[in-house]
């Protein structure tokens, strides 16, 4: 594909309505518009715009469609697969300044919120004013609508569902600067094919957000979790379909490897209260009421201890969940910090074979001759499974993660999951979503994608490649 | 080594009332929880049974659903609690809490070791720990960062003094208050709480005491009084900068040099 690099005149159509403080070019950007938070994709934009209003995108779209330049819309860059590096150069637009809390509706349980809004921030208003914003991805950082991209899931994903089932209208600019509103806020709605549920999960390469309205729902009083210790990985992990299947109320269903605690405990400089463990799980109840909630754990404690659990510690109050979630936020960074590179695969499985899908990650540890910690969401089948490269060669690195990878993938789809549970495709991921898929779905995402985008401009070739 | 750790039961949420007329917190209906700065304490001592052996137990004054700290300082791990609970103790100031506390510490036994957190999260005096020491006739020590030895005649610790860390050398029995964040706190066990048996914890009041002066306690023995309660202001004017990162950084360096932040 061929897209147009950027000369003067284009500089100079941005300039005409750009003040220059929110436009950049050149040696002027800053190296971080290169890459997103994994790294090992990177490329240069053009020029990075920071964009205030629908009716900017909406411009600077119409003008990179006629011109045929490339443009890839970017939040806060913690993206994993390098869904917002612009592979081809041309605009990449800065949507953080977009990120006013515009509406909280209070009759229909709505917020609506600008693109750039962080889910922090949108989490910390909800709570502020009474409510829940359910979708609990692990990195608050992300702003919201690189949530929405993404279909990013969380850990209260067993309870309350993923950020799709939270999304109720969008605001979005075409590629060709036509501004469009989907959805509204309705709690139904059979009118016709869901364009809304197209743009989610579609990693900016269909349409921008400008606009997002998103359900809450009403805070739940109590939350406690429960952290139960397994004297082996796999006894931790094998009490994980019992749990589900129980009918139990259960908001999130964590598990985490001694590993990874002592790699956290390292990197927060910080304790866990317990390592003693080879295995953990991480159980949370929330409720209205604390006698409600305690009858709730206090079932599935004494299920968790009958299926090997050595103990169920209980994690109440602000103190405790600090010292738990702290540690269970800081996975990622503490992988990271364990070596000098590492590659991520996001895998989901049906929720009945979770174990056997981490028993097989360890099978692969020994096969393929590679460290490779994990953890993740054990209620919903998604797992977050990390190769470290460990100070080897190129050659050696390039070899190991490609057999591991494949071996992963391979796993998956023979049990019936996907390449990415939350984090998406990008652009790293490609090859292992054309092997989980059909012909007839590549032809018709293809076929939906210039539908949206007929010159290709928006985040080419991201998700699916254009050709094969 | 036989040890005590005091602990208390506070407000769960910052989000407190006041009694206007008494100055004291309106305690009925709030969810509460075991002072945090306790735990550390809780914890020291668990790691210290652990260790030398003796026992770990538990004491607190406050009404009797204060029995909620106690049943859960046994679920950490504590071995058994004692609550001092009695309507003349209401409303007490750090004195009169602090004389109680020493007074129901006597009834309870001989103890080596006294084990207090560094303050609470409602009073936030720090003054308690140090005054259960002058009224027990025990030396004490502050902001404890570490007990670096132990034997069967005392313990060395270190003291936070601020831009001093002070080696004390102590002789039993001792008071001590456990610096914050010196340890991370153990969880309550479920098997544990499943286990809790009720002769684990008992009750005192007044008539248990040796000095059964009913002025000495509660709002009667309290020399101080609060005058008036009122939220703090809250800032939240915000300044954003906006300009090059150079621009913006120097910006950011006069204003704090404006503020004598540096």
């Amino acid at each position: 594909m061929d897209y147009k690099i950027l000369d003067q005149n284009d500089f100079d159509f941005f300039a005409s309505f750009i003040e220059d403080t929110r436009m950049f070019v050149g040696e002027d950007i800053n190296q971080d518009y290169s890459h997103d938070e994994l790294g090992g994709i990177e490329h240069m934009p053009d020029i990075v715009v920071k964009v205030t209003s629908a009716e900017e995108v909406s411009k600077i779209a119409k003008y990179c469609n006629e011109n045929k330049i490339a443009m890839v819309a970017r939040g806060t860059g913690s993206g994993l697969v390098g869904a917002a590096v612009p592979v081809f150069g041309g605009v990449v637009l800065d949507m953080t300044l977009m990120n006013e809390i515009l509406e909280l509706d209070r009759e229909n349980l709505t917020v609506t919120v600008q693109p750039g809004v962080l889910l922090m921030e949108l989490a910390e208003f909800a709570d502020d004013n009474g409510y829940l914003y359910p979708p609990d991805p692990g990195e608050k950082t992300a702003t919201i609508a690189g949530n929405i991209s993404t279909n990013a899931g969380g850990m209260r994903a067993v309870k309350y569902g993923v950020t799709r089932d939270f999304v109720s209208a969008l605001e979005v600019v075409l590629p060709n600067g036509e501004i469009l509103h989907l959805g509204g806020k309705v709690v139904k709605n059979s009118s016709g094919y869901d364009l809304k549920d197209l743009i989610i999960g579609s990693e900016g390469t269909l349409a921008i957000i400008t606009e997002a309205t998103l359900r809450l729902v009403p805070k739940p009083e109590i939350s406690i979790s429960l952290l139960l210790p397994f004297k082996s990985i796999e006894s931790g992990i094998e009490a994980v379909p019992a749990i589900v299947s129980s009918g139990a109320n259960i908001t999130a269903i964590e598990f985490m490897q001694k590993d990874c605690i002592l790699y956290a405990e390292e990197y927060l400089g910080k304790k866990f209260p317990d390592h003693s463990s080879e295995s953990y799980l991480i159980l949370t109840f929330d409720g209205q009421s604390k006698t409600e909630v305690e009858k709730e754990y206090s079932k599935i404690a004494d299920l968790c201890i009958e299926l090997g659990a050595l103990d169920a510690y209980i994690v109440d109050t602000e103190e405790r969940k600090e010292d738990v979630w702290n540690a269970r936020g800081a996975f990622l960074e503490a992988i990271k910090a364990s070596t000098d590179l590492m590659d991520e695969c996001d895998v989901v499985v049906p929720r009945s074979r979770v174990a056997e899908f981490i028993n097989f990650t360890h099978d692969v540890e020994d096969k393929v001759g590679i460290r490779i910690p994990s953890f993740g969401h054990a209620g919903d089948g998604n797992l977050h499974i990390y190769v470290c490269r460990d100070g080897k060669d190129d050659g050696e690195w390039e070899d190991k993660l490609t057999k591991a990878f494949d071996m992963f993938y391979g796993k998956a789809r023979e049990m019936g999951g996907f390449p990415s549970g939350e984090h998406g495709i990008g652009y790293i991921k490609r090859k292992y979503l054309l092997d989980k898929i059909s012909p007839t779905e590549v032809r018709i995402m293809r076929e939906i994608k210039r539908a949206f985008d007929p010159n290709l401009i928006l985040n080419p070739d991201k998700v699916i490649p254009v050709n094969d | 080594m036989n040890i005590l750790v005091c602990i208390k039961q506070v407000p769960a949420s910052s989000d407190v009332n006041i009694d206007e007329e008494t100055g004291t917190i309106i305690r009925d209906g709030v969810d509460s929880k075991m002072n945090p700065y306790d735990l550390y304490a809780l914890e020291l001592g668990l790691q210290l049974k652990e260790q030398y052996g003796g026992c770990v137990d538990v004491v607190s004054m406050g009404p009797p659903q204060a029995n909620e700290v106690l049943e859960e300082a046994i679920a950490i791990g504590a071995d058994k609690g004692s609550l001092l609970s009695d309507r003349a103790f209401a409303g007490a100031d750090v004195l009169a809490t602090s004389y109680t506390l020493a007074q129901g510490i006597e009834s309870l036994g001989n103890y080596d070791l006294i084990l207090c957190g560094k303050q609470t999260t409602d009073g936030d005096t720090a003054q308690v720990g140090a005054e259960i020491a002058e009224f027990l006739d025990f030396d004490h020590a502050t902001n404890i960062l570490n007990i670096d030895n132990v034997s069967d005649s005392g313990v060395s610790v270190q003291m936070n003094l601020g831009d001093v860390i002070y080696h004390q050398d102590m002789k039993f029995p001792c008071v001590l208050t456990i610096e914050k964040d010196i340890n991370t706190p153990r969880l309550p066990s479920y098997k544990r709480k499943c286990q809790l048996d009720e002769t684990k914890i008992s009750m005192s009041s007044l008539a248990d005491f040796k000095d059964q002066d009913k002025m000495h306690y509660g709002l009667n023995g309290s020399p101080t009084s609060v005058e008036k309660v009122f939220p703090p202001d809250k800032n939240t004017e915000q300044e954003t900068f906006t300009g090059t990162p150079e621009e913006m950084a120097i910006k950011l360096v006069n204003e704090m040099k404006d503020l004598k932040l540096i």
